[in-house]
């Protein structure tokens, strides 16, 4: 089966748009995560994701962090692909070293962070050999928050509050209605699992294990991996068959 | 310094552990004519004399915008100070397209302080003969840095290089604790005295020198000949370096006193004439 192989930026992929040999880019995604929801909130940005990880229909891997940490002040939240979000984590270690190793008073803040990754996925996209992921970059620098999303063809902008796959459908329009300004943490967090609870009871590719991440001034602190509380006891769940005749 | 038998590249050590041609090319930079820079808080500021060839040609192009918030004032080979300027425009840009960030001064400058190392290294190169004073503002500030061809960079309050630097250097020395507090006009009415220091005689007039500006919230700019001349006037004809009040802002307003005495209180330069600067190389 085809994989994505790790390519240098400068080179060409063989046979672009050819027939049968080797093919060198991307074509399909194989190992996926799902929705990634984020929004800020008064002290900075709080970002949940599912840790779950599939192989087309089957939940295959249920404890993949899908959210992690980037320099002092970022944090970078992924759907889609996971290997192609590892490769993007490699390629962000190295950019975080880079500017560390300057030794200056300058680090690279959420927006630069969020404008590399843009220019990263825009020039894959433009190669026919995309990463193919969702991403949701959030941060805060100087009291500044940022949060902003960049798709796998490149494609990005900032908001408010942000998701990714069928977070877009699911959980923004709860967020449309129900966020505001200056929101407090406990109030963060409580619109942030509704959102991934109306996901996890219709997004099939949902697990029931989550982590919600907070960034602010002084850092990152992703939560512990815990489970929301789901309601299957409605009355139309029983019975579900009694007006189809022939079901069972 | 005297031609010696270890000058002849400047991949040769001399004895005493100097490398002839870059010294030879840091003369260079005393040759060409001043350049001044001085800094406070929020803003920098640079000023250079420039000085035509003869009345029929135009001036050399010494002040150099390189982004937004950084400028650089060359002083020596000029054609090398464009090319490093092109460089630095080059990275800026670039690092603005792919971060939509300012590129920090600081790290600008070690990139352009490697860049003249290396010149220092090969036997097929020869160093750059010009020196660079860079100005711009970053997160921690407004920044003021003098890149050498020897590929050494230092971070000054002030600075003047070029020829009759060290009469700038000497009023900048003074006067430097009060700049980090300046405000904006008092930083430029410095400059432009650090300026008349080199000239030496010779009377400030807006033709024979170049202002330039950067600050919080004012891109790198070059003021024009019209606002450098109000300024001008505006000073000298309070005579001493002591001027007290802040100038009004640079805009095309007739000085009130400008028709009055001018220059009865100056006294500047009346030191006998020592011909004009010499040339830009």
């Amino acid at each position: 089966m085809a994989t994505t192989m790790v390519k240098e930026v400068g080179s060409e992929p063989a046979q672009l748009l050819g027939p049968e040999s080797a093919s060198e880019r991307t074509l399909y995604p194989y190992v996926t995560g799902t929705s990634v929801v984020a929004l800020k909130y008064k002290d900075g940005i709080l970002m949940a994701a599912d840790m779950g990880a599939s192989y087309g229909s089957t939940l295959r891997y249920k404890s993949v962090e899908r959210m992690k940490s980037i320099g002092k002040h970022s944090l970078l939240g992924a759907s889609g692909e996971i290997s192609d979000f590892q490769e993007i984590l490699h390629y962000l270690d190295e950019l975080i070293l880079y500017d560390n190793m300057w030794d200056d008073g300058n680090s690279l803040g959420p927006k630069e962070v969020h404008s590399y990754l843009t220019r990263v996925m825009y020039n894959r996209r433009n190669k026919f050999n995309p990463l193919w992921n969702s991403l949701v970059l959030g941060g805060v620098k100087n009291g500044q928050k940022y949060l902003g999303m960049v798709s796998m063809i490149g494609v990005n902008f900032e908001d408010n509050h942000v998701a990714t796959g069928f977070g877009n459908h699911l959980a923004r329009p709860i967020l449309r209605d129900e966020w505001h300004e200056n929101l407090s943490f406990e109030d963060g967090v409580k619109l942030l699992e509704k959102c991934m609870r109306v996901l996890l009871y219709r997004d099939r590719s949902a697990v029931n294990k989550l982590q919600i991440a907070k960034i602010t001034e002084e850092g990152v602190t992703i939560s512990q991996p815990y489970a929301l509380k789901t309601f299957w006891g409605f009355s139309a769940f029983q019975n579900p068959t009694v007006g189809a005749e022939g079901s069972w | 310094m005297f031609r010696n038998q270890y000058d002849t590249d400047v991949t040769t050590w001399s004895p005493a552990g100097r490398l002839f041609q870059v010294e030879y090319a840091m003369e260079a930079v005393k040759q060409g004519s001043a350049a001044i820079g001085l800094r406070s808080k929020t803003h920098v500021v640079l000023a250079c004399v420039n000085k035509a060839n003869s009345e029929l040609s135009s001036h050399q192009k010494k002040i150099f915008k390189v982004d937004d918030h950084i400028g650089v004032a060359i002083a020596g080979l000029t054609a090398d100070g464009r090319v490093l300027s092109r460089y630095m425009r080059s990275e800026c840009i670039n690092y603005s397209f792919t971060y939509e960030s300012p590129l920090p001064v600081g790290r600008l400058v070690v990139q352009l302080a490697d860049k003249a190392q290396v010149c220092t290294q090969r036997s097929w190169k020869r160093p750059y003969g010009v020196g660079l004073l860079v100005a711009g503002l970053d997160e921690s500030g407004a920044h003021l840095y003098y890149n050498c061809p020897s590929g050494n960079y230092f971070e000054y309050q002030a600075f003047a290089i070029g020829s009759r630097s060290q009469a700038a250097k000497t009023y900048l020395e003074r006067r430097f604790a009060n700049f980090a507090d300046s405000s904006r006009d008092d930083l430029i009415k410095d400059a432009l005295i650090a300026v008349r220091e080199t000239l030496q005689g010779e009377t400030l007039k807006s033709s024979i020198c170049t202002v330039a500006v950067v600050g919080v919230g004012e891109a790198f700019h070059v003021l024009d000949q019209d606002t450098v001349q109000q300024l001008i006037d505006a000073f000298e004809i309070v005579g001493e370096p002591e001027g007290p009040a802040a100038e009004p802002e640079p805009e095309p307003e007739p000085e009130p006193d400008a028709a009055a005495e001018e220059g009865t209180t100056a006294d500047q330069g009346a030191a006998p004439d020592q011909g004009v600067a010499p040339m830009d190389i």
